[in-house]
């Protein structure tokens, strides 16, 4: 890897050594009612052989269309011009069957959908062999060897039997490995990594950006990486691209780019990532408003609605994308000069709100309400095979003895990757019936005790829910005011009360009373998922439990929701479980934590003891895994990568079920091992109100301590 | 997967056995053999009437139960009963359904055919002049009721064989029961009688199947599997019948599976207009000419083949899917 | 150059274009339905299919008084009279006037695909959306009866049926809606079950919703495009059985009229008196043709992806 030494005393100069030159590169899509979408407004930059550049955008920026059109797999009614050149020859205008020459050969693309971007009816080993034989002639049989040895090089056990499976026998982060595969089959000069994350836990994602570093140890390609999270390019790309509404706004080394930003926009993503290295519960930077739409743009700089330094110069001009200092670093901002020399940094440039403390939260824990408690929840359900022939096939452990309690006003953040059973506990919580095994206590009533519908929908008042898609988690074809009164109605509140409290709620989530009667269509996500929230707090519950309620969202409206979360939590002393995949959120907004892995948990206690000193080795490979939006500690961090992929629930290993891929168990000697073979360890205390189940728990530090100061860097 | 397989076997041999027995029993009260006495000159005497009507287990006067439990009984030791003429149902059944399956065999494959290929060649031109010609011909096609395309073409053939001044194309019956000749001339006197048959039922069987097709790749067409082939540096040509037709090809095939099992449960229209004897001509027959057992025996038949048809159809998803292939 | 990607765009409309708090403040965005209709009316087809409806009804119903000819009263002074002034589409061999039987026959025609689609789609619906969402047993036994009316050749049991409801039109739109409403309620069904985990019905659910209640509420309205489309190809299947039916002698028995019987009378004489053939089997294609056109105008309508230019 390149070391920031290096990269500051690169120079760039309008290259030989350019593998890629996209010069004013423009795509507008056409539609309905001759309205146009100006996806891509004039980008240009160039690439250097074997350099990594990361891309960086929220949905809808453009980054992934002007990728797109370097493969030359837009629709054909885009309209693109400008000028790509690979490697002197240029792209636009190619004819097909040139182009196709190119494409997989010299020019690379890895797609972000791993679960539907390989054919489903052809084997993996097929579909390499076949992006080998569209470009060489080389024989069936040399074929299938070199794809045995491409699905190796990425890191698939047994290539040689798994060449034969059929993609959906491929978990998403194997399949991901096999699109890498084929990408890398000619030894491309330029390979493109679209948004590699936004299917895949952290782990699987933190596997994926080892192999694609081994690919371009193997290749020597250059690389595009797109991405929205800034976190991912930071310890990975040479230099960063943000992008803004189809415009390049800010161009520069990934040091100028992380530590000195010259433009809000960059500024505002950087403070809106909530942080791992951030201690304790704390604010975030929200990014008010959302992202423009690309078929009617505002005139002048697009950000200017959002950006708290906007003047008047800005409604009348898009500002270009000019040098900062030096010609490395640039940015497209009328007011990078005034920033530059005040040396505003982000908190500088937004505000960051208050947050408030509810008064429960001053009394000590233990003499708290308990709002939920669980202890020993079991779910196990029938694993069916097959879709025409059905038949069990064994049962899925899904969660296999879960305890843990929420205080009032407390948050509990539960986390683990996908399948490790979260889903399952919160939907068994949120049925109120009894459980296979266990108990389920809300607001002090045991769920064994409710025996009616009538008792059941009583409790529901006081425990409510938010889901992850503020898409489908409001009915299209109801009002928003109509949604906000179903709660209510059902609970036989009447009219009067009823309207009057959609204008509270509508009040209280920063909304506008006037929003009532609009569709939910009409909304942006992060204006969707505050409907879903005030939904939740209609009845007034004790209880909320949170779904991943802002995984869905674009990173820049994330933070106005948390928040709003954690303002709400304050005014009304509410209780949230909630539950995500994403340590640094729960970072943020969580005051304990419990880690799920194959339907138990294995460590648990308040988050600043749990991610200070993670003492399962789950805990620490997970925190490692999560990336840093800091380059310097990014280059510098040890992170440890999980092997494979989560066993099946359905047949988890003996003893301790995360042996099989436990980093710590392969440094124990055979004696020690067989403790972990043998017996499930219990949760051992690790400190007040820290526990872990590992039988050798011990705590590492994983996470890079927040700097004092930020370091600021300049080219020189 | 035994046990499933029994356990749906079972499921369908009483679904099997209710169907029958309704249609038997509806039948049954419904229809009036009695008919076939009225008008004879001279009268025929009612206890006659009802010795000839109690022979064949079809009289009004035996309650309805007793007939059906004597037809079970029958049935049981494979005797489908008789019908009115005194011809036994099961032999007739098997005749006919030989004569249907002959007549459907060739339509069905040709319509399965230009189906699939002009929906995928009309998607893969989606929006352009052949997609639209063609996507508004099969709504024409399917806007049309058979029996109005069976007989304007009888008239177009008619028309043809006045033009031409002999017997060009024959659209009534199975065959010539006049002619002479050997092999070839019966071969191809069949295959004469065959045309207008068989172009109704191709066109009726391409002109649902084509939209069908047209659809199923129209959704592969924007997948993200076949803008993979094509990063790979495939052809437009080859990522489209490779890739995308092969994948939509799983839907229709099955569409496709269906109607070639039932091949031997006739064409009602078709059959009817152009003077064949198959199954669809027995079926209105049985009712018109008040057959209790033939119409039983038509529905068992028509429920069996269903049955074996989506059993079928499961198969041919599993050979051409993996994703639903017992893992 | 490459695969039309319809998603690609939707991608690039939906989060910028509706997603935009500009759009919120500034423009509203037109209600769903408008944009149906907006869609709907770009199709030349679907529109060409309206037209030709509201035509064809218009005919039936109204232009049948234009002539002076009533549909049961024969002209003993023109047997099997080419059309002309005064017997508009001619005369059959008993002098019946062909122009007032091909209407009269449409009415009929025309009304019994409306009912009996109202009917099968209402039923579809119901049963459909019910065993999805309640599952377990009631799924299993509504399913099986499904798959028990799908394996009854139900045009036999019409046709068997056929004398008890000698021109009973109740009884007649009952059964030809009792034998097609099964494969309609196995996709309600399908799509229930996907509707069912849908967010804002767990919702529901978890805040105490009973499940009839959901299944009226959120389940049937965003089934609404479906069933729509649904109750117009079950008009022309209606239609067609009805038609089939007749054409057989097993559905509108005479003195009644039905396209299908003035279509079977006319069959024999199809070369040597062609009007008797062609206007009634021409009038029965241009409605079917015209309820074809207007379903699949609205499918594109409601699913953009596989339809018309974005």
């Amino acid at each position: 890897m390149t070391t920031a030494a290096e990269v500051r005393t690169r120079e760039p100069q309008p290259d030989e050594s350019a593998i890629l030159v996209v010069d004013d590169l423009h795509v507008t899509f056409p539609t309905l009612g001759g309205t146009k979408v100006r996806a891509v407004r004039g980008l240009s930059y160039q690439l250097r052989r074997g350099e990594a550049l990361g891309i960086v955008g929220e949905s809808g920026s453009g980054k992934s269309v002007s990728s797109l059109a370097m493969m030359g797999l837009l629709p054909r009614t885009t309209q693109i011009s400008g000028s790509i050149r690979l490697d002197g020859k240029e792209l636009i205008g190619m004819h097909d069957r040139e182009a196709s020459e190119l494409r997989g050969k010299k020019i690379s693309m890895i797609f972000q959908e791993p679960l539907s971007a390989l054919t489903p009816v052809y084997t993996v080993g097929a579909q390499v062999v076949e992006a080998l034989r569209v470009h060489t002639d080389l024989s069936k049989e040399r074929a299938q060897a070199r794809a045995v040895e491409l699905l190796d090089l990425v890191g698939i056990p047994n290539p040689r039997e798994r060449a034969k499976a059929f993609p959906h026998e491929f978990s998403g982060g194997m399949r991901q490995r096999v699109m890498i595969a084929m990408a890398i089959a000619n030894d491309p000069d330029v390979l493109i990594a679209d948004e590699q994350s936004t299917a895949l836990d952290v782990n699987i994602h933190a596997q994926i950006l080892e192999v694609l570093q081994t690919a371009r140890r193997e290749t020597g390609a250059a690389v595009i990486m797109i991405t929205h999270d800034l976190g991912v390019v930071a310890g990975l790309a040479d230099r960063v691209l943000v992008m803004y509404a189809g415009r390049p706004v800010e161009l520069g080394t990934t040091d100028e780019v992380y530590y000195a930003p010259r433009m809000p926009y960059t500024m505002g993503l950087l403070g809106s990532i909530p942080r791992l290295d951030a201690s304790g519960r704390s604010a975030l930077v929200p990014i008010e408003g959302s992202p423009p739409s690309l078929a009617n743009l505002p005139s002048g700089c697009p950000f200017r609605p959002r950006c708290p330094l906007a003047i008047d110069i800005c409604a009348e001009e898009e500002p270009p994308l000019e040098s900062v200092r030096g010609a490395s670093h640039r940015a497209a901002c009328h007011r990078k000069e005034e920033i530059e020399t005040n040396g505003w940094s982000v908190g500088d440039v937004f505000p960051v709100p208050e947050l408030g403390i509810a008064p429960v939260e001053r009394l000590p824990r233990e003499q708290r309400p308990v709002a939920l408690a669980v202890e020993g929840l079991v779910k196990h359900y029938p694993l069916m095979k097959g879709v025409v022939f059905k038949r069990r096939v064994g049962t899925v452990q899904a969660v296999d003895g879960v305890d843990f309690d929420i205080r009032e006003g407390e948050t509990l953040g539960l986390v683990g990757e996908s399948g490790c059973g979260k889903t399952t506990t919160l939907l068994q919580i949120l049925e109120l019936v009894k459980p296979q095994a266990g108990t389920i206590q809300v607001a002090g009533k045991d769920t064994n005790d409710l025996h009616n519908a009538h008792a059941r929908k009583a409790l529901r008042r006081d425990l409510q829910v938010v889901f992850q898609d503020p898409q489908a988690s409001l009915d299209p074809r109801l009002p928003v005011g109509d949604v906000l009164a179903e709660p209510m109605r059902t609970h036989g509140y009447d009219r009067k009360h009823i309207d009057a409290r959609i204008k509270e709620l509508l009040g209280l989530v920063g909304l506008e009373a006037g929003h009532a009667g609009r569709y939910p269509q009409e909304f942006s996500g992060g204006q969707r998922q505050r409907v879903g929230i005030a939904r939740a707090l209609a009845l007034e519950p004790k209880l909320v439990v949170l779904d991943e309620p802002v995984s869905a969202l674009d990173v820049s409206i994330r933070a106005g929701v948390i928040n709003l979360l954690m303002q709400l939590r304050a005014e009304l002393s509410l209780s949230y479980l909630f539950v995500a995949h994403d340590l640094s959120v729960v970072r943020v907004i969580a005051d304990r934590v419990a880690v799920m892995y194959l339907g138990r948990i294995v460590e648990i206690g308040v988050v600043d003891s749990v991610y200070a000193s993670p003492s399962h080795p789950y805990t620490q490979a997970l925190l490692s895994a999560i990336p840093i939006p800091d380059p310097d500690k990014e280059r510098t961090r040890e992170r440890i990568v999980l092997q494979g992929d989560l066993p099946s629930p359905a047949d988890p290993p003996s003893g301790c079920r995360f042996r099989t891929r436990c980093q710590r168990f392969l440094t124990l000697t055979e004696g020690e091992k067989q403790l972990c073979i043998d017996r499930y360890p219990p949760l051992i205390p690790m400190g007040p109100d820290h526990s872990a189940a590992c039988h050798y728990a011990e705590p590492v530090a994983v996470i890079p301590e927040q700097s004092k100061e930020r370091k600021r860097r300049r080219s020189t | 997967m035994g046990k499933y397989l029994v356990r749906r076997l079972i499921n369908y041999v009483v679904l099997v056995f209710i169907a029958t027995s309704l249609a038997y029993l509806l039948a049954a009260v419904s229809l009036n053999p009695r008919e076939h006495f009225q008008g004879r000159n001279p009268p025929v005497p009612v206890t006659t009437q009802d010795r000839i009507l109690s022979a064949y287990n079809i009289n009004d006067k035996t309650p309805v139960l007793d007939r059906y439990g004597h037809w079970l009984d029958d049935l049981v030791h494979g005797n489908l009963g008789r019908d009115f003429d005194g011809g036994y149902v099961g032999a007739n059944l098997s005749r006919r359904m030989w004569v249907s399956g002959q007549l459907l065999l060739i339509g069905t494959i040709l319509g399965g055919l230009v189906g699939v290929g002009a929906g995928a060649w009309a998607a893969v031109r989606h929006k352009r002049v052949a997609d639209y010609s063609l996507t508004q011909g099969a709504f024409f096609i399917l806007s049309c009721p058979t029996f109005v395309i069976a007989i304007l073409l009888q008239v177009g053939a008619t028309r043809l064989n006045d033009a031409v001044g002999h017997r060009l194309i024959s659209f009534s019956g199975q065959s010539d029961p006049a002619l002479q000749g050997g092999f070839f001339s019966h071969l191809g006197d069949r295959l004469d009688h065959l045309i207008l048959p068989t172009i109704t039922l191709m066109l009726v069987g391409a002109a649902g199947l084509m939209l069908y097709q047209r659809a199923a790749m129209l959704d592969v067409l924007g997948s993200d599997y076949v803008r993979t082939a094509r990063a790979k540096g495939l052809r437009r040509r080859t990522a489209l019948t490779k890739h995308a037709l092969r994948t939509a090809l799983i839907p229709s095939m099955t569409i496709f599976t269906f109607s070639f099992a039932t091949i031997f449960v006739g064409a009602i229209f078709t059959e009817v207009i152009f003077g064949w004897h198959g199954m669809g001509e027995w079926f209105v027959q049985t009712i018109q000419g008040n057959d209790t057992n033939g119409v039983a025996a038509v529905t068992a038949v028509t429920a069996v083949l269903i049955l074996i048809a989506s059993f079928l159809q499961d198969i041919i998803v599993a050979l051409l899917d993996p994703r639903v292939r017992v893992g | 150059m490459t695969v039309p990607s319809q998603e690609l765009i939707g991608t690039v409309t939906a989060e910028s274009g509706i997603d935009g708090t500009a759009m919120l403040d500034e423009t509203r965005v037109p209600s769903r339905g408008r944009i149906i209709m907006r869609r709907f009316v770009k199709q030349k087809s679907a529109v060409f299919g309206l037209v030709l409806l509201v035509i064809l009804v218009f005919m039936a119903y109204v232009g049948i008084h234009f002539t002076k000819w009533g549909y049961a009263q024969p002209d003993y002074n023109s047997f099997a009279v080419t059309p002309n002034g005064s017997h508009w589409f001619g005369t059959d061999a008993a002098g019946g006037d062909l122009y007032a039987m091909t209407m009269r026959g449409a009415q009929k025609s025309i009304l019994i695909g409306l009912l009996v689609a109202v009917l099968a789609t209402g039923l579809a619906a119901i049963v459909g959306a019910s065993a999805g969402y309640f599952g377990k047993w009631v799924d299993g036994v509504l399913m099986w009866i499904v798959s028990l009316l799908l394996i009854i050749p139900g045009f036999l049991i019409i046709a068997i049926l056929s004398p008890h409801f000698h021109n009973n039109l109740p009884l007649f739109v009952f059964f030809l809606g009792m034998f097609i409403w099964q494969i309609t309620a196995r996709i309600v069904r399908g799509q229930t079950l996907s509707l069912r985990e849908r967010e804002y019905v767990l919702a529901a659910k978890y805040m105490g919703v009973s499940g009839g209640r959901i299944i009226v509420r959120h389940i049937l309205p965003n089934l609404a495009s479906l069933l729509f489309i649904d109750a117009t190809v079950n008009v022309s299947t209606a239609v067609l059985t009805e038609t089939g039916l007749s054409f057989f002698g097993f559905g509108v028995q005479p003195p009644d009229i039905s396209l299908g019987t003035l279509i079977q009378a006319a069959q024999t004489s199809a070369t040597t008196q062609p009007w008797l053939f062609l206007f009634p089997a021409g009038f029965l294609v241009l409605l079917l043709l015209a309820v074809n056109l207007i379903g699949q105008g609205l499918r594109d309508a409601f699913d953009p992806s596989t339809g018309i230019a974005v």
